[in-house]
């Protein structure tokens, strides 16, 4: 069995969201420092493991027409635990997360591996396929997040690197550098991968079987 | 007095200076995935409005009545998605089969809403902020409208990028988060207008 291609194939080849262009929200709203994406992208990974493995052994057990909430409510479950353990270790990590914590919940990757992967295959398969997805996605926060702390504040990991005569861009620690930066580390990717355009739209959403009207309705491009 | 004030402050926060998209990217993926049309940006602004503003409503009593007495407020991520979840599914329901009108133009953007981050979003900042049940519609309100200008904003600009001449790797997506960037920085003009207009 090919178990290490389910690993690697998250990593980079099928990343999360440089190439995916799934879990938007995090990405963008954590990374004004590297710190905060390593721990937003371990919590995910490890909520992203839990739930592919519980999912991938439930996935008989669950009913198709309800499947969607019952994988919310076990990856929310996870998200709790989580939450409450990196409350109790490490409560400024806690509290510069915040509710970002709690929206790991809605983070479209998770849902979507449940649906796209976990569902379809066995637990060992799926427990890689996610702690590669997780790891993934954890290097784009982390890589985002050194761009961001590193030119907008002048330091990494909370260490002052930049020297003192060159002026921080605070611009990027804001919510516009945000945008800027994600995209221009999209257009790298592209551009190095040799990958043709794509646009966000529905068609990797978790949800985008049940609103096909929706597509239909939008012009039937995506 | 003291209280409309209030309220008007927390309005026109989340529409303006705390933008939901621009300022704490939430429902990114629908602020950019659904954004390519005037209409259906209206009508999925709309909707979320709708369940934004519902689902504040209901989970307000659920927190303070069933979860806070019983001692279990962490929970309150599980009660809450499950509840919006079976709220979205309740709607749709309801409008099918009483407002066929309403159902015709909001319906098909109902199911994606279920996992949009700015819906839970919303309920969760209604608890880090501690506001009123009152205080916690409006706030989600504010939300809602914001996201629908920010979608309305964002489609104009969209539309003006499809007739430009884009270089091959800045196609697509990266293109699109850079308009957003500027449209974001657009926002942040608004940094103390509401302090200032109501001397906050």
């Amino acid at each position: 069995m090919s178990y290490m291609k389910e690993f690697t194939k998250g990593l980079i080849k099928e990343n999360p969201n440089m190439v995916m262009l799934l879990g938007m929200c995090p990405t963008l709203a954590i990374t004004t420092m590297a710190v905060n994406g390593v721990t937003m992208g371990l919590s995910t990974t490890f909520v992203l493991v839990c739930s592919n493995l519980v999912i991938s052994l439930l996935k008989k057990v669950i009913p198709d027409t309800v499947r969607l909430p019952a994988y919310i409510v076990i990856i929310a479950g996870f998200v709790t635990f989580v939450s409450l353990v990196l409350q109790a270790v490490a409560p400024d990590i806690y509290s510069a997360l915040g509710m970002y914590l709690a929206l790991i919940t809605v983070n479209c990757i998770i849902l979507g591996r449940a649906e796209m992967f976990a569902s379809k295959n066995k637990a060992i398969p799926s427990m890689l396929d996610g702690l590669g997805m997780g790891l993934g996605f954890t290097l784009t926060l982390v890589l985002v997040g050194s761009i961001r702390e590193i030119f907008g504040a002048g330091s990494w990991f909370g260490i002052k690197i930049m020297p003192e005569f060159l002026e921080p861009m605070t611009l990027l620690i804001l919510p516009a550098g945000g945008f800027f930066v994600l995209g221009t580390v999209i257009a790298v990717v592209n551009r190095l991968m040799k990958k043709k355009p794509r646009e966000i739209t529905c068609e990797n959403c978790p949800n985008a079987e049940s609103c096909k009207d929706c597509s239909a309705k939008n012009g039937g491009d995506r | 007095m003291e209280i409309a004030k209030n309220l008007m402050v927390i309005l026109l926060t989340g529409i303006l200076t705390e933008n939901f998209v621009l300022s704490k990217f939430l429902g990114i993926c629908p602020f950019l995935g659904v954004s390519k049309k005037l209409n259906s940006s209206i009508g999925m602004g709309a909707a979320v409005t709708f369940v934004m503003v519902c689902a504040s409503a209901v989970t307000y009593p659920i927190y303070f009545g069933i979860l806070a007495p019983l001692g279990i407020e962490y929970m309150n991520t599980i009660a809450f998605i499950l509840i919006i979840a079976v709220f979205v599914q309740l709607v749709e329901m309801v409008l099918k089969k009483y407002m066929p009108p309403l159902y015709k133009s909001l319906g098909v953007y109902l199911p994606l809403i279920t996992t949009n981050c700015a819906v839970l979003g919303v309920t969760q900042l209604n608890l880090t902020k501690e506001y009123n049940f009152l205080e916690s519609v409006v706030n989600a309100f504010g939300a809602g409208v914001g996201f629908m200008i920010a979608m309305i904003i964002f489609a104009g600009v969209r539309s003006r990028l499809e007739r430009c001449n884009i270089p091959n790797a800045l196609q697509g997506a990266p293109i699109t988060l850079m308009a957003a960037s500027v449209v974001s920085l657009a926002f942040i003009g608004f940094g103390g207008v509401v302090e200032g207009i109501f001397g906050a």
